[in-house]
């Protein structure tokens, strides 16, 4: 970290590293004061004592509670995911259709379910369900959820395509029209491989956005991990302890797919920039100062 | 249908419900702003303390849902704990609000100090080290130089977490604030049989809120970006 150059701070001198350790001491201070602030709101009203925690030790707590709640926030997330995915794609090559119709279509559709909240197309597949087709039962409220998610994240994914299948070399679509591919065609074998694969990292992202907005599906009794767990915090009288938990569970589980976005993305690049491209600087390096061989500018030799 | 349509706006107050929406947005969105530049400027500091505890603001709360964190705010601190916001004795509806804000501003400073970073980010180093150069002082370096270009770098990114604040004012029905969501659902279960109009008014209008917004930001950013 301590390394990284920013475009706004000289590399400190000994007086200023001075100041930032008197700086350091006092900020880090402060913050604790915060932390302790919280933590004492907290302890004040009796939430840190044992009967409070004891529950989460408790495997029933977790085998018909926590657990189960988890479960359903998965299952909604990956199937809203998926359906996702797969109705980005088809939006996306609306988009990037030839026929004008199809365009506008597709287009407006993008951009209605981009600027409606999550939560109206959820409540809106619930009651529609319910109402309108007259279905009922356990997974009355699942439909509604992936309903929802997938109105939204499949609109999201659309636009990725679209940026992706954009930035993509204007050769790759000239070859491909080139050897007598369809523009359909073109799309379809040559353009969008690539454009997916590009768009990985950003897919992944999404699977985090789909995570807790899977959440929302408590106002639409799904039992998905902070409803559930609200029933638990009820029956035990430990509403905090129990919240905390559940950030946590839902935090470790993004952090870790955040990670991997950002790994696949580091991935993608190392590919990308390839071998053939000599290093950027080489030009800056002047021949008494270029470590020799291999890494001198061709020119310089 | 034209028939329904006046049916329901007669008998339900939509422009209250959006009203109350933009009454969130503008105050979260206050919030979000101050909370969240002091967040990036921890981020971007020199010390490494304030630099952790920034990046541990954004991992943290950028991966919890914002509903866990309106529901913390307003079941876990006014209700349970009995913590309020202002004068004591505000109604509770008043409260729900208040508290509805704070975890609308605490969610969306996390995005907001990501994007005054990015736009702190799109400034080549070269700017910096040519102001040096010329032998401006740190103080103007940053006021003459980085800043302007930070910002106006930065107004795209923005103007996206201003559109999902306003269409996450949407969580706070979860804890029973009247914004334009929690009327939805009210007016679906009075009368299911419109429910194609109901959905479509209330659709219009976040698409009435948030078009303006993403074409205003859009032109923004156009007409102030930095050419490079």
């Amino acid at each position: 970290m301590s390394a990284e150059a920013s475009v706004l701070f000289d590399a400190p001198g000994p007086k200023a590293r001075a100041r930032h350790r008197i700086v350091a001491i006092v900020g880090g201070l402060v913050i604790l004061a915060l932390l302790y602030l919280l933590v004492r709101a907290l302890a004040t009203k009796g939430q840190f004592t044992g009967d409070k925690w004891a529950p989460f030790l408790d495997p029933v707590t977790w085998t018909s509670y926590l657990l189960p709640g988890l479960q359903a926030t998965l299952v909604a997330a990956f199937f809203s995911i998926i359906l996702a995915i797969i109705g980005g794609i088809l939006l996306g090559m609306g988009r990037l259709s030839q026929l004008r119709p199809v365009r506008v279509a597709c287009g407006a559709f993008v951009e209605f379910f981009r600027a409606v909240p999550v939560l109206m197309m959820m409540l809106f597949a619930y009651y529609l369900f319910l109402f309108g087709f007259q279905i009922s039962g356990e997974a009355l409220p699942l439909y509604g959820v992936v309903a929802g998610l997938t109105f939204y994240n499949s609109s999201v994914i659309a636009e990725l395509i679209r940026s992706g299948v954009g930035s993509l070399p204007k050769g790759q679509r000239e070859a491909g029209l080139a050897i007598g591919l369809t523009s359909f065609a073109t799309l379809r074998l040559v353009l969008l491989p690539q454009a997916i694969t590009l768009m990985l990292p950003s897919i992944v992202s999404q699977l985090v956005v789909v995570l807790k907005d899977s959440a929302l599906g408590f106002l639409i009794l799904y039992p998905e991990l902070v409803r559930s767990g609200q029933t638990l915090a009820s029956l035990q009288g430990n509403l905090i302890p129990t919240f905390i938990v559940i950030a946590a569970i839902f935090i470790i589980i993004n952090y870790l797919l955040t990670r991997l976005a950002n790994y696949l993305e580091r991935r993608l690049q190392a590919r990308k920039r390839g071998p053939k491209q000599p290093p950027l600087d080489t030009t800056m390096i002047s021949p008494s100062l270029a470590p020799g061989g291999a890494l001198a500018a061709p020119g310089q030799t | 249908m034209l028939q329904g349509l006046s049916e329901l706006l007669s008998e339900y107050d939509v422009l209250a419900a959006f009203w109350m929406t933009i009454k969130l947005t503008v105050a979260a969105a206050v919030g979000a702003l101050l909370l969240g530049t002091i967040v990036a400027i921890m981020r971007v500091s020199p010390v490494g303390v304030f630099r952790s505890a920034g990046t541990a603001y954004v991992t943290l709360v950028r991966n919890t849902p914002l509903t866990l964190i309106v529901f913390f705010c307003a079941f876990g601190f006014y209700i349970t704990l009995q913590y309020r916001i202002g004068p004591q004795n505000s109604p509770i509806d008043v409260q729900n609000f208040r508290w509805g804000v704070l975890g609308l501003a605490i969610y969306h400073a996390a995005f907001v100090a990501e994007a005054l970073r990015s736009g702190i980010n799109t400034v080549p180093k070269g700017q910096a080290e040519a102001a040096r150069a010329i032998g401006l002082d740190f103080g103007s370096t940053l006021s003459n130089v980085v800043l302007p270009q930070a910002f106006r770098g930065a107004i795209a990114p923005l103007g996206n977490v201003l559109i999902a604040l306003t269409k996450n004012t949407t969580v706070v029905a979860t804890i029973g604030v009247a914004e334009a969501s929690y009327l939805m659902k009210g007016m679906i279960e009075f009368r299911p049989d419109l429910i194609y109009i109901i959905f479509g008014i209330m659709a219009a209008g976040f698409v009435i809120l948030t078009l303006p917004l993403g074409v205003l930001f859009t032109t923004l950013s156009r007409r102030l970006a930095v050419k490079r």
